[in-house]
């Protein structure tokens, strides 16, 4: 039932009926989970791997779009935006990079790794107050993605290593839904509402859910062993070594 | 009308495709290896059967709305039934597609560099739209206002589907609009609006003539063949959304005297008295 190479793609909704009709044999793997939880070092870590396994990757990322970027970036900086506005800007940039990088990239044969994909708009719109039914049928110009790993965390884990990281942000604390004027409260109740979001569409949409609390050795093997499940399924070909080359695992 | 009344878009009741809900569960892929998701957005539909642009909106002042491709006179037509109201006392804002600042930067850069695909100008377009109705349609509506948009969501509906987006998804985008009370159509022969255009400035812009599209590499042409389409698509939308057919092939104060009529009947009821912005705002522009 499985086609060689690459599984068929699916589109979420109407898709982008104006494109032309090509095959996309390439691997579209995305990565959700909260702020802070680490999703970018680990990204940094999967692509040499799959590299020296013999994989083109590309990595796209929410905002980074060029057209979009700098006035998402000018916009939060503003007092403008409202819900409406925001989820529109992001899906605006979202299909930036569907059409600019993620199609062309999945039409050459690449692995793509999305920082984060529609799912996070699903989960923040939710909360801030937007119709989710809304959010998605915008979202239906979207590629459903091959694989979904989700890097699961509690809001008390959580906490710690955002403040050790780059400390608590005006949005990522949801600031802006006024739930309360201390930064430290506003950010544990906005985070404890996108987690349990994050976790109702898990199930949902049938995420792999790996446990992000783990040393960030442990947290890129458990992604490996997936993402190796998940090629040698796609591809027919022999499964992939997760502690092969360049596994920080391997400590001589 | 608070977030969660909102009713939902009615995908069944649209034209276009079928709905995901109607296929299969497991749909076969297509030709391109590229299926639509048998759990996409549709499966979430609620049964509320009708959108905020079918529903007269709660507030006390007027939406006016004029639509048709360009060169098609809407524009002055309009100018002139601001003057008029203005004359009459009437609280008046105006508002004009494509205006905010939100994405203005946006807009340029990809415009400039060829960056837009159909889905990111009408994304781009749908912030835009957005945002005005935030800070420039609803606020003046609720105070008993009369709005006059030159240029809706409509507009978006035929350019957008005319580019090549689904007529459904646009309309799912766009389910945050209000109903105007009044919608005027100028409907015009591609010809004249192009004979109009091209005595009043040398060149036909790069997306007005649809370009983008890539119909043909002479801007005239482009502009010819993509138009048409959207003047096709104008027609369809007359009849779904109830818009009012304008001849703009008529004399300007033909045109104006029949809108003032037009604009009278949906004022009747209006009491000019509870606007709040009465005597404030009715000063000229």
């Amino acid at each position: 039932m499985v086609s060689h190479p690459g599984r068929a793609k699916t589109w979420y909704g109407h898709g982008l009926p104006y494109i032309a009709k090509k095959r996309l044999p390439g691997h579209l793997i995305a990565i959700e989970g909260t702020d802070g939880v680490g999703r970018s070092a680990q990204i940094q870590l999967l692509r040499p791997w799959l590299e020296l396994e013999g994989y083109a990757v590309s990595n796209t990322g929410w905002t980074r779009s060029p057209l979009l970027s700098e006035t998402i970036n000018e916009a939060k900086a503003g007092h403008q935006l409202t819900v409406t506005t925001f989820s529109l800007l992001y899906a605006a940039d979202f299909a930036d990079r569907l059409e600019h990088e993620i199609l062309p990239a999945l039409q050459a044969g690449f692995i793509v790794i999305a920082d984060r994909y529609m799912y996070t708009a699903f989960a923040r719109n939710r909360v801030m107050g937007a119709d989710p039914h809304w959010t998605r049928e915008v979202f239906g110009m979207a590629l459903v993605p091959d694989l979904v790993l989700y890097l699961d965390i509690d809001v008390e884990s959580l906490i710690p290593r955002v403040i050790m990281g780059k400390g608590m942000d005006y949005w990522e604390s949801g600031m802006h839904l006024a739930l309360g004027t201390d930064l430290f409260d506003s950010f544990e109740r906005y985070q404890s509402r996108l987690i349990d979001e994050y976790r109702r569409l898990s199930s949902e949409f049938g995420f792999i859910s790996v446990d992000a609390r783990l040393p960030i050795e442990e947290l890129q093997s458990e992604l490996r062993k997936h993402i190796a499940e998940y090629l040698s399924g796609a591809t027919g070909k022999p499964r992939l070594d997760p502690a092969g080359n360049g596994a920080p695992t391997r400590k001589e | 009308m608070r977030e969660k009344d909102r009713p939902v878009i009615d995908a069944a009741g649209s034209p276009g495709g079928p709905a995901a809900l109607e296929l299969p569960a497991a749909e076969p892929a297509s030709d391109d290896g590229v299926a639509r998701s048998s759990h996409g957005p549709e499966s979430a539909a609620g049964s509320a059967p009708k959108t905020l642009l079918e529903t007269p909106h709660p507030y006390r002042g007027r939406l006016i709305c004029v639509e048709g491709i360009d060169g098609s006179g809407k524009s002055t037509q309009l100018l002139l039934l601001e003057r008029w109201l203005r004359s009459r006392g009437y609280p008046v804002h105006f508002t004009e597609w494509n205006s905010s600042r939100l994405v203005r930067h946006s807009m340029q850069r990809g415009k400039k560099k060829n960056l837009l695909t159909p889905t990111t100008f009408s994304l781009l377009h749908a912030v835009d739209f957005a945002d005005r109705l935030t800070y420039q349609i609803l606020p003046p509506l609720k105070a008993g206002m009369i709005v006059l948009a030159d240029r809706y969501v409509y507009t978006a509906f035929a350019r957008d589907v005319a580019r090549g987006v689904h007529p459904e998804w646009v309309r799912a985008v766009y389910s945050l609009a209000l109903r105007p009370d009044l919608t005027l159509y100028f409907r015009v022969p591609i010809d004249i609006s192009l004979e109009r255009l091209l005595s009043g400035r040398a060149k036909l812009k790069y997306h007005e003539a649809g370009m983008d599209v890539g119909l043909s590499a002479d801007p005239v042409e482009s502009f010819r063949l993509f138009q048409s389409r959207v003047l096709e698509i104008y027609d369809q939308l007359t009849l779904e959304f109830g818009m009012r057919p304008i001849d703009a092939t008529a004399e300007i104060p033909h045109q104006q005297r029949v809108i003032r009529t037009m604009v009278q009947e949906i004022l009747r009821d209006y009491d000019r008295n509870r606007a709040n912005g009465n005597g404030v705002t009715s000063r000229p522009r």
